[in-house]
């Protein structure tokens, strides 16, 4: 068994993680497949928790496949679908499991899901979750009672570097590194400047920022992203690339251009490291890596 | 403060009144009457609507406040189409229509939703500002409410959803922590944004919520 990823954060080297996505249904075959592709490349597998407010199989079932198959992976956690009974009771279910990093969400509006109907939750939000997993480490639950037992996790948070205005966002960034938050995977960003200036801010805290790559699969969806996704800037010049390709090489392109970004980031030490989100595309982060000149393996 | 009511679907009106054909209907002359869904006019059109439909309105009737306890009197005036009528029709708010039939034995079938507490911020513009969380923050927040303002009810600063001040759910709806930032500042009073909010306790007052006053603070009011 090889470091944990809190040993990794710790260590300085240039860390990266990956996202997969639980299935919208039983047949786990696929995300088995991306775990299989991913565990021994990344220092660790973020599973996400119903992204997008689409009802899926459940992270911390994901996390378990991760684990089960001698990977590190992260527990995405978002408080829209759960009180904080349901919350700490899944973190203690996944402690015994030896799934020890969590990533602590607000999650998505429920309208944007596909169960417009159902009541979002919201009850603690990501500050307040970063808050509670302290509980559990002193043996306390939020209701104050004692634990037969408590939990310890590294714990992480999300920022948007890029989030407009940039001010208000900075106050929460603030108040979830109070809240003892270890290390950050960023909103996804495209334009080296804005996130060396989100650095320099970010650089003050005792924190590990990894920078998020959304893998670009076109022009079209780098405009999307750009015109709709809030947070998220692509530089006109990226999507002139993406432009510039024949028809079905924008994959190769976004491809290509991840792994710029990426060998950019370590070589000139930007951050810490990156987490790369290919969304419906998890079989070419091998590729991603390859073009950023990483080995592609952990040690 | 209002509350804040929309009509039902003329359909379901007509499925609450599948088991009776004589129906009674009552307005109310304040909210639901600033916002034209259960005035005179409102109840008038229903009338003419439901007798189209075929059914015998035995009455109507506007009650200056359909939530207070002059309702009870109100009504008493029409006993006589009210007894003849087998479903009462309330075009009010549910306090309304939950008063009326904790005096009337009539099945009493609300005509309107209601949405939530509003203020009418300008003329014919109502919105959302009070959750009755029982726990008030608008000493923190500039008086902006974030549990009505911010979609999600947070507390302790904006999601990754803001887009250009906006709401990512409704680019029409400002973010409540770019105006509570904006007016924090304008205050000189930013260090409030650093403020933490621990989880409020969602058992403040447990439902049903009930307040009984003391007899000698009845006695003041009296």
């Amino acid at each position: 068994m090889g470091m944990t990823f809190k040993q990794i954060l710790d260590s300085g080297k240039f860390v990266v993680t990956a996202e997969i996505a639980p299935p919208k249904g039983t047949d786990l075959e696929k995300m088995n497949h991306h775990i299989e592709l991913l565990k021994d490349k990344v220092d660790a597998l973020n599973v996400t928790d119903h992204q997008s407010s689409v009802m899926r199989f459940p992270s911390l079932g994901g996390c378990l496949a991760v684990k089960e198959r001698g990977g590190e992976p992260i527990l995405q956690m978002t408080c829209r679908d759960r009180n904080q009974i349901a919350l700490q009771s899944d973190l203690l279910f996944a402690y015994t499991r030896g799934i020890k990093n969590v990533l602590c969400l607000t999650g998505d509006a429920m309208t944007v899901g596909d169960h417009k109907q159902a009541r979002g939750i919201f009850e603690l939000d990501s500050v307040q979750l970063l808050r509670a997993i302290d509980f559990l480490e002193e043996c306390k639950d939020l209701g104050g009672n004692d634990l037969v037992g408590g939990a310890t996790f590294c714990k992480g948070a999300i920022v948007t570097p890029e989030a407009d205005p940039w001010e208000p966002q900075s106050y929460k960034f603030e108040k979830k590194v109070d809240a003892g938050a270890e290390f950050f995977q960023t909103q996804a960003v495209y334009d080296m400047d804005n996130l060396t200036r989100f650095m320099d801010y970010a650089r003050r805290f005792p924190v590990k920022i990894l920078a998020g790559i959304v893998l670009l699969t076109s022009a079209r969806m780098a405009k999307y992203m750009t015109d709709n996704v809030p947070g998220i800037f692509v530089p006109q010049d990226l999507i002139a690339q993406l432009n510039s390709v024949p028809k079905g090489g924008g994959l190769q392109k976004g491809i290509e251009i991840a792994g710029r970004m990426i060998a950019v980031l370590k070589q000139d030490s930007i951050c810490d490291g990156v987490h790369i989100m290919a969304i419906n595309r998890e079989e070419v982060v091998p590729e991603i890596l390859k073009a950023a000149g990483l080995n592609g393996h952990v040690d | 403060m209002k509350t804040i009511t929309r009509p039902k679907p003329y359909e379901e009106i007509l499925q609450q009144l599948e088991f009776c054909n004589r129906v009674f209907i009552v307005g109310c002359g304040t909210c639901a009457t600033v916002l034209q869904t259960g005035g005179i006019e409102q109840v008038l059109e229903l009338k003419v609507k439901l007798q189209e439909s075929g059914f015998l309105v035995t009455g109507w009737t506007v009650i200056p406040t359909a939530c207070d306890e002059m309702t009870v009197a109100s009504a008493g005036e029409h006993e006589g189409a009210i007894q003849g009528a087998s479903g009462i029709l309330t075009l009010s708010c549910a306090l309304g229509a939950q008063r009326l039939s904790f005096y009337l034995d009539k099945p009493v079938l609300p005509g309107l939703d209601t949405l939530f507490i509003g203020l009418e911020e300008h003329p014919g513009y109502f919105m959302e500002a009070c959750d009755q969380c029982g726990q008030c923050i608008l000493g923190y927040t500039a008086g902006i409410c974030p549990i009505t303002a911010c979609h999600k009810g947070l507390v302790n600063g904006p999601c990754g959803g803001t887009n250009k001040g906006k709401c990512e759910v409704d680019s029409e709806r400002d973010c409540a922590f770019t105006l509570i930032y904006n007016r924090l500042k304008e205050q000189e009073r930013l260090d409030l944004m650093k403020h933490y909010h621990p989880p409020r306790n969602a058992q403040v007052a447990p439902r049903p919520r009930i307040i009984i006053l003391e007899q000698k603070e009845i006695e003041q009011w009296v």
